[in-house]
């Protein structure tokens, strides 16, 4: 069975339609980008598969429902001085949705806690303000907050966003462990293909209410882009890199191109 | 009299054992208004409950009724006005200013004792009787029995609400239903420490604890060990010579909280 399934989705706010007719099958253990501009429904796909959002028509079905989702965020700055460190951030990834204190079982909790912290490499840091730590730490332990409650799918939303070079490829490889250990299914929403692109199976492109499924080969070519943007794309490979030029196709890539000539 | 003889009278006893019920409550919900940074939704909800036992003088029911409803009105007022939020800072001024406008006119066409208007802003625990008291024991209760079964999820939506409502809390019911429970603590500290001084056993003890430890069961802790220093020491400290309560109220609280700033300082020089 197949851990995400989409059949016949469609979403539309009033007039604008954000996708129409989207069939899509995420199998256990594959890990899926979902690539385009602003506006082209990423974040609601996101909201559709997290239950906060219903679709137009069609059908949405996650394996084991909702809680069996991990969700990791985008990093953002966490306030200074909140009392929160980070083994509680984790905590309430595993029990924090559900009603009462919870004094039962909290020695098993705290096992998990600590096994979904060492996993991600934070024991050390576990302990302070998570507001102090950096953001490749915070996103760490994010990655251990959407964990520990061993989700079958895992939904990522820009997780590498302000992240270095380093951290977004500690982050990344964390999430691919996962899902080669655990069969757990990603759904990547980024704006860059390039950091997880050995990682990545296959692409979903939403461009305007167009959109494309297929291996990185078959979506990133200027023949397939230039069609879903109707504009004229060129899709260059530089060494193990994919970039994007077009009118304005997609403005993160060509600020990614532009960066990477600079240095 | 001397201080033992003091303690022997009985509108003593029942306004230590009320300070002991607030300082509890306030206490425990002091962390989650800090980290929600509702401290001047605290300051405009107590505005209201000032309005609320303002027209109840006028009217003639109990203050402390009054009072309750104007800060549930308040607070449930803030909940729908300000879905954004941006808006939030805006709406509560608004609401603040005008309601203390009605309470200023309530009190003006009020014809009885001036020292009940004056306590209701400044504070009037010697004043609070059986009644009072049962009041204000029964709705701590309640308070504390419904922030005990939303307890978790209320804190994942303070701390982490992107990721709280992914994982299905609800989060914008649940800020309702924690400003009312927010709105009735304020309405019964009202009465102790008057509506103009409820931040110092709402704010101040939480901001002070939240300064020594990060973690959210040991702030909570201590957020109730000072705010009943501050409730209950404050009375002790003003019987003998006579002073206000609220005053040392405000004072306790506010030395704890200037000590907990310094040690919060130092060790993070020590750490960094």
């Amino acid at each position: 069975m197949s851990a995400i399934s989409l059949r016949g989705a469609r979403l539309s706010y009033g007039d604008r339609v954000l996708w129409d007719g989207l069939d899509l099958d995420v199998e256990p253990g594959e890990f899926l980008a979902v690539l385009g501009p602003n506006g082209s429904g990423k974040t609601s796909l996101m909201r559709v598969l997290l239950g906060l959002q219903p679709l137009s028509s069609g059908t949405v079905l996650i394996a084991g429902g909702n809680h069996a989702i991990g969700y990791v965020p985008q990093q953002r700055a966490l306030d200074q001085s909140m009392t929160l460190r980070g083994r509680d951030l984790v905590g309430l990834g595993l029990d924090g949705h559900s009603w009462g204190f919870g004094l039962r079982g909290r020695r098993e909790r705290r096992i998990r806690v600590d096994a979904a912290i060492a996993s991600v490499g934070g024991s050390r840091y576990a302990d302070s303000p998570v507001g102090v730590l950096s953001g490749g730490e915070q996103q760490r332990l994010r990655v251990a907050q959407a964990l520990v409650g061993d989700p079958a799918v895992l939904l990522c939303d820009e997780p590498l966003l302000s992240l270095d070079l380093a951290n977004q490829r500690v982050v990344s490889e964390l999430i691919d462990k996962r899902r080669r250990e655990a069969d757990t299914a990603v759904l990547f929403v980024t704006h860059e293909l390039n950091p997880v692109l050995p990682l990545v199976d296959r692409v979903l492109y939403l461009v305007g209410g167009r959109f494309r499924v297929g291996t990185p080969e078959e979506v990133m070519n200027s023949r397939t882009l230039s069609e879903l943007y109707r504009t004229p794309v060129e899709v260059v490979r530089v060494r193990d890199q994919i970039l994007v030029v077009g009118a304005g196709a997609c403005e993160e890539q060509t600020h990614h191109l532009s960066a990477e000539a600079a240095s | 009299m001397s201080f033992l003889d003091l303690l022997e009278l009985d509108f003593v006893q029942t306004a230590l054992i009320a300070a002991a019920v607030l300082g509890l409550v306030a206490g425990v919900l002091g962390p989650l208004v800090v980290t929600r940074k509702m401290a001047f939704a605290v300051h405009g909800t107590s505005e209201l409950a000032f309005t609320g036992g303002a027209a109840a003088l006028l009217l003639g029911v109990g203050i402390g009724y009054g009072a309750l409803a104007g800060s549930i009105i308040a607070a449930v007022l803030l909940g729908v006005l300000s879905r954004r939020e941006s808006d939030r800072d805006s709406v509560i001024g608004a609401i603040l200013a005008f309601g203390l406008g009605m309470g200023i006119l309530m009190l003006a066409l009020y014809k009885g004792r001036a020292s009940n208007k004056f306590g209701l802003l400044t504070g009037q625990i010697v004043g609070v009787d059986s009644t009072d008291l049962n009041l204000l024991v029964v709705s701590s209760g309640v308070v504390l029995v419904v922030l005990a079964f939303i307890y978790r999820p209320l804190f994942f939506a303070s701390v982490d609400p992107d990721v709280a409502v992914s994982r299905g809390v609800p989060v914008r019911a649940l800020s309702v239903v924690f400003a009312v429970l927010v709105g009735v603590a304020t309405a019964l500290s009202v009465q102790v420490v008057g509506a103009l001084l409820v931040l110092a056993l709402m704010i101040t003890p939480a901001a002070a604890a939240m300064r020594v430890t990060a973690s959210p069961l040991r702030a909570t802790v201590l957020s109730v060990v000072f705010a009943e220093v501050a409730a209950v020491g404050g009375i002790l400290l003003s019987l003998q010579p006579g002073l206000p309560v609220s005053a040392l109220v405000t004072a306790v609280s506010f030395v704890i909280y200037l000590v907990c700033r310094g040690i919060g300082a130092l060790r993070r020089r020590v750490l960094v």
